[in-house]
């Protein structure tokens, strides 16, 4: 099973009647609040171009109201877009036949939802094998898979209890166990986990983590969390009124917001535990100096780092070992501590 | 009156349509629907067959098999609906307060007819309520059919009914059922129309068929929902066959309909106790079930 990237090209989504009609006012820059008071629809998507990487985490961010599920309801077309193409595999997902998208739904995705959805009359193991049971899989099969994935998320000994018997995180867990027993290609999660406990949050943060190592799903992650989406995501969108404002790394994203909304966004992250050593190390000039300090180090660990040994200049080595820049504390405690100067100029 | 020397007559005394034209209509419409049921007696025929044998098979079985036997899988329906012991011990003493009065022959009649009332009505209700839940249309046009049925009172539609099936029982029966119908349809598709919206958005993100979606999602959480009208059905049907005596249906019923006749007061309550009593054993055990059904859907944690 390899993952396959997706690519949403020129997504436009516009609630209402006759939404297709003003696709070209919105086009030619009519605002979201304009196409409302003028004529009645919605605003939910504005020209979406992202590329989502094959076997990577996606993360989707953005206010509520941003329009974060109305996209990731276009993957497995939950919603009908009102034009443009969501590709995967090279097949635009949004020209299926009925069939054809059920097949797909049933093999290619599976979605963990904010709210659980779980069945409530069925047992956990039950809700687990919903997907499998959809698929025709036999009942013994299905039962031994689920097994499985109950397990792998940590709940084993639960599975013939209910989900109102299970707190909020646990009914999460099965909400995942049950999307990982369908073994599909990719994992649309929308804000799986903003209905948890903080600390419970962190937990299943790393549940995934630990997963996604192994299984390399191409997964879309929505969240309005800035710090959930630079834990997980190997590529962040940012959205605002159904326009995406900013797509690249975390790193990216928080040296240099693209603008104001962003940056005030940005201003409130603990840089020192997100920002990376090769995020702002500078090119190798002369010697190598200092203590090693392993590539996808955040700065925080590096200045302790420095500081345990003395030192203020460190070298940044990739995992064979091969020094690729110079890391000096002036410029990390900058880092850890100011906005860009590129952000400041976008906020001002 | 003084007021109508002031006026025209026009605007005085209502100007009804005069009574020959209406004679004429109702003649017309009369004879028609007459001619209408005879050309179709045949069809009428053979749709009644299988409810009379339905109808006969369990009043024979209830009325002959020993009182002991149908007390006791009386109370093991109830105790496997209620999984209580309390209701179970109410119905036995209700049941054997029954018999003791000498009602209990007609109070299997009664039973019979109301079990395959009941029947019929979740039958014809559940598919009803179903595309009526598919279909904002189907509500539409459905839903003043139902508010007419449950409006007119029963007396009128018995006249229909005796027109199109004679006197008997099967046309009692299908005036019970007309009249039991309407909660089982309402219920249905309100318990269909109530499923959780993102429950139904997981069940198609997995790519479930129309049908595996009724079956999976919308009928087991419609269910407790359902039971509530199956409970209302039951209830108006052992309403129902008081007035469908009038048409021949016996037990109960008939008793009280000659009570009223002869004003025999004592033996009018005894037989309406007794309806009461069966009443409260089925709403009871119904309710019970209903409750059970519904405690894993109740949201215990956040
Ligand atoms: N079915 C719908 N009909 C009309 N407007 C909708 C519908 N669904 C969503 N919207 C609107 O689209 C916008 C984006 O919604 P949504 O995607 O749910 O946002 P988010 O998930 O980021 O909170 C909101 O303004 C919302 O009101
Ligand atoms: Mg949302």
């Amino acid at each position: 099973m390899a993952s396959h990237a997706i690519e949403i090209r020129n997504l436009y989504k516009i609630f209402g009647a006759r939404g297709a009609d003003h696709v070209e006012a919105v086009r030619a820059g009519m605002s979201k609040t304009e196409l409302n008071a003028t004529h009645n629809h919605v605003l939910g998507l504005k020209d979406i171009n992202i590329s989502m990487p094959a076997g990577g985490v996606m993360v989707v961010m953005g206010l509520s109201g941003s329009g974060k599920s109305t996209l990731i309801r276009h993957i497995n077309r939950l919603i009908e877009p009102t034009s443009g193409e969501v590709l995967y595999d090279g097949v635009d997902i949004c020209r299926m036949s009925e069939l054809d998208l059920r097949e797909f739904r049933r093999h290619k995705t599976a979605m963990v939802f904010q709210k659980f959805a779980l069945l409530p009359h069925r047992t956990i193991l039950e809700n687990t094998c919903y997907g499998l049971e959809i698929q025709g899989v036999p009942g013994m099969e299905r039962r031994r898979r689920a097994m499985e994935w109950i397990e792998r998320v940590g709940l084993s000994g639960f599975e013939n209890r209910y989900p109102n018997q299970l707190s909020g995180g646990m009914q999460q867990r099965v909400g995942l166990a049950r999307a990982l027993t369908n073994d599909a290609e990719i994992l649309l999660m929308d804000e799986a986990y903003s209905a948890l406990d903080p600390l419970i949050r962190v937990d299943m943060q790393t549940v995934l983590l630990d997963l996604q190592k192994e299984l390399k799903k191409t997964v879309v992650f929505i969240t309005h969390d800035l710090d959930e989406a630079l834990r997980l995501g190997d590529k962040i969108a940012i959205l605002r009124d159904g326009e995406v404002i900013q797509q690249g790394s975390g790193q990216d994203i928080v040296r240099y917001p693209a603008d104001a909304y962003i940056a005030a966004f940005v201003k409130e992250v603990n840089r020192g535990r997100v920002l990376r050593v090769e995020t702002v190390m500078t090119p190798l000039s002369g010697p190598v100096e200092g203590p090693a300090i392993p590539a996808g180090t955040v700065l925080e660990a590096a200045a302790r780092d420095l500081s345990s040994a003395g030192a203020s200049v460190a070298h940044v080595v990739d995992p064979a070992g091969l020094p690729l820049g110079r890391l000096d504390l002036h410029a990390l405690v900058g880092a850890m501590v100011t906005e860009s100067t590129e952000a400041r100029e976008a906020a001002a | 009156m003084a007021l109508c020397d002031a006026l025209p007559t026009l605007l005085c005394k209502f100007p009804a349509i005069d009574d020959g034209t209406i004679r004429v209509v109702r003649k017309t419409i009369d004879e028609s629907f007459k001619a209408l049921v005879r050309s179709y007696a045949n069809v009428i025929d053979v749709v009644v067959a299988p409810l009379q044998w339905f109808l006969n098979l369990l009043e024979r079985s209830f009325t002959g098999a020993p009182w002991i036997l149908v007390l006791a899988i009386l109370l093991a329906f109830v105790f496997a609906a209620s999984r209580s012991w309390r209701i179970t011990l109410g119905a036995a003493v209700a049941m054997l307060a029954i018999g003791l009065l000498g009602l209990w022959n007609d109070t299997m009649i009664t039973l019979a007819i109301v079990t395959v009332s009941t029947l019929l009505a979740v039958l014809i209700g559940i598919p009803i309520g179903i595309v009526m839940a598919r279909s904002d249309r189907a509500q539409r046009i459905v839903n003043p059919v139902l508010d007419v049925m449950q409006t007119m009172p029963s007396f009128v539609y018995l006249i229909p009914v005796v027109m199109i099936f004679g006197i008997g029982k099967v046309p009692g029966l299908i005036a019970v059922v007309i009249y039991a119908v309407p909660p089982m349809i309402r219920l249905t598709n309100l318990g269909i129309r109530l499923v959780d919206k993102e429950v139904l958005e997981a069940a198609d993100a997995f790519g479930s068929s129309p049908w595996q979606k009724l079956k999976n999602v919308q009928i087991p959480l419609a269910l407790p929902t359902i039971m509530a009208g199956i409970n209302q059905t039951i209830m108006m049907a052992l309403a129902m066959v008081v007035v469908a005596s009038m048409v021949g249906v016996g037990g109960l019923g008939r008793n009280v309909l000659q009570a009223i006749n002869n004003q025999f007061f004592t033996i009018g309550f005894l037989n309406g106790f007794a309806l009461v009593g069966i009443a409260i054993i089925f709403d009871r055990a119904s309710q019970a079930y209903g409750r059970r059904l519904q405690k894993h859907s109740e949201v215990v944690h956040g």
